[in-house]
């Protein structure tokens, strides 16, 4: 897409540029470059001098068990976290789809969460299993069921999840939502004529045509728990117990700031830049897809 | 629909019950946080807490606004409010001004330009997040608005918006400007943002809300804690080993770190909905 009418200006159109590429270069592509560089040096243990180890930082990182287990951690948790916001947002939309009074006051009490930082989150959901003074850890006590997730590492996992999929429900609602109003009721209509039952509907019509939107909040889902929970994790489990919530993310962090361990924090930061520039093609491609239709 | 499809009756009922359960699912952590906020210390230490609200609202709201944690609560509202404010409009008018020219103007490099701010859609800060803050560091830029702003304006996202909203704009409207002797600057200011007004507003509601619950990089960067952010600064006042905690105190703290990005989403409900859809095509 060309625009036909243009203004003609030898300087200006790089003088607008300037701010954006300027923040670019300084803030993003420097430090990726830094991120690759360091990647292949280990600093001496005094910091003084570095020490060129090609793709020993890497190799190092793969032979770590702890290393290894992360990305089992980050699948187990994207998934969870993915699966359970979506199905609840899905179950939600499809309620809210059949309101036809004071259906906008749904909206707005589901809507809000998104505005919830996830640290705060992790807050919150810190507070109430508290496993002394936690209402719910207190409520499950009640059922003989004994919540510390300081020692259980199960535990600390089903909570980063739940406060992660919590704020991210609101999100996936809206999209749903606007998903299923976007079917036609004609189409609906017709299959309830023929006496389809509402679940058959529902997976026979509704859930295909839902599919482009689905596959859309699944990337951005998944983008989210690698990405955005790092103030969920940082609140409430701070990786632990014994590194069992210690998401890539999570570890990057760990590694570079509290450990010091530049070289393995820089190559990891180099594996996350590939895996980012995966799913960023995977959307790209999927919205490509969708104007065409 | 319904209407039409099912029988109203038990069917609407269970519906609406559905919808009344889900919400209490989610409202329920707040409420809890709400309730804990206006309670004593005590209240909160021998469970089970209290499940509807005390008398101590505003002893625990003035402690946390006056004494807080590291710094005053108030400090830290003010410190966020500056962030999201700074990368709001920062974003904003650096992603406007780059949209312009890419639509606008043909120019050597215009793609490539084009391609490297859409690179930095997968450049997230959590990623690069070592080596960023050896650039902040090294530029003095550490404990200060500037360093906390910056380093997050550039949005590939808020130029490609711009970008396609420029593209549905009619030539006819250039050409008419520039018959009446309109530059670029002029046709910028007087038609081309005015058209952009919605728009603008939409993605405002969006990147204060993302500016505001920043974490990690304020978390970094302002370890001087008169410059920390409330967001971040309430994990400050989190319990660390055997220390006793005041919860109510971090609770209301938490309240408050809610609030403006809470009361933006449902005071603006309709540009936040027409922000978030766009901004995420």
């Amino acid at each position: 897409m060309e625009k036909r009418v243009v203004f003609d200006n030898r300087w200006l159109p790089y003088l607008l540029l300037a701010p954006q590429l300027l923040v670019t270069f300084v803030f993003f592509f420097w430090p990726a470059g830094q991120a690759i560089y360091q990647s292949a040096f280990i600093p001496d243990p005094f910091g003084l001098k570095t020490q060129f180890v090609g793709l020993g930082n890497f190799e190092y990182l793969f032979g770590n068990r702890y290393y290894r287990e992360s990305f089992l951690t980050t699948a187990v948790f994207s998934v969870l976290v993915t699966v359970s916001a979506m199905s609840f947002a899905l179950w939600l939309a499809v309620l809210a789809d059949r309101v036809i009074k004071g259906s906008s006051a749904y909206r707005t009490l589901l809507i809000w969460p998104y505005a919830v930082a996830p640290a705060i989150a992790g807050v919150l959901w810190l507070f109430m299993f508290n496993p002394f003074t936690g209402i719910i850890a207190w409520m499950l006590a009640q059922l003989g069921y004994t919540w510390n997730h300081t020692l259980d590492g199960g535990q600390a996992m089903a909570l980063v999840v739940a406060a992660s999929a919590w704020k991210q429900i609101s999100y996936n609602f809206l999209f749903f939502l606007a998903g299923l109003q976007a079917i036609p009721k004609s189409v609906i209509e017709a299959a309830a004529i023929d006496g389809a039952s509402f679940w058959r509907r529902f997976r026979t019509i509704v859930f295909p045509l839902l599919s482009p939107t689905t596959f859309f909040l699944l990337v951005v889902n998944i983008i989210y728990a690698f990405f955005d929970t790092f103030g969920v994790i940082h609140t409430i489990t701070k990786g632990g117990p014994e590194q069992s919530t210690t998401i890539l993310v999570y570890k990057v962090f760990s590694d570079g700031f509290v450990g010091q361990d530049l070289g393995s924090s820089a190559a990891q930061s180099v594996i996350l830049l590939g895996l980012v520039g995966i799913l960023t093609v995977v959307q790209f491609r999927y919205i490509e897809r969708r104007v065409h239709y | 629909m319904s209407g039409m499809v099912e029988k109203r009756g038990v069917g609407t009922w269970l519906t609406h019950a559905g919808l009344i359960f889900g919400i209490a699912v989610i409202c329920f952590p707040i409420w809890i946080a709400f309730v804990a906020s206006t309670v004593t210390q005590d209240d909160l230490v021998r469970p089970p807490m209290p499940l509807l609200p005390g008398s101590h609202f505003f002893d625990n709201y003035l402690e946390a606004l006056l004494t807080g944690g590291a710094a005053p609560v108030w400090q830290m509202l003010l410190n966020s409010l500056v962030m999201a404010l700074g990368i709001t409009i920062g974003k904003i008018i650096i992603s406007l001004l780059s949209a312009y020219a890419i639509v606008y103007f043909k120019f050597r490099f215009r793609m490539l330009f084009f391609w490297l701010i859409f690179m930095t859609l997968m450049l997230p800060v959590e990623v690069r997040i070592v080596p960023t803050y050896e650039v902040v560091a090294s530029l003095g830029l550490l404990n200060s608005y500037t360093g906390l702003i910056l380093p997050l304006i550039a949005s590939a996202t808020a130029t490609f918006l711009f970008r396609q909203l420029f593209m549905t704009i009619p030539d006819e409207l250039t050409e008419a400007a520039r018959v009446d002797g309109a530059g670029p600057i002029r046709f910028f200011i007087d038609i081309l943002l005015p058209m952009s007004r919605t728009n603008i507003a939409a993605l405002f509601v969006i990147l204060f809300i993302y500016g505001w619950n920043q974490y990690l990089w304020p978390l970094l960067i302002t370890t001087d804690p008169s410059m920390n952010t409330v967001v971040m600064g309430i994990k400050q006042m989190l319990p660390t080993g055997d220390q006793t905690v005041e919860w109510p105190v971090i609770m209301a703290t938490a309240m408050l770190a809610m609030l403006p990005p809470v009361l933006v989403v449902i005071g603006m409900q309709k540009l936040f909905v027409k922000g978030l859809v766009e901004s995420e095509k």
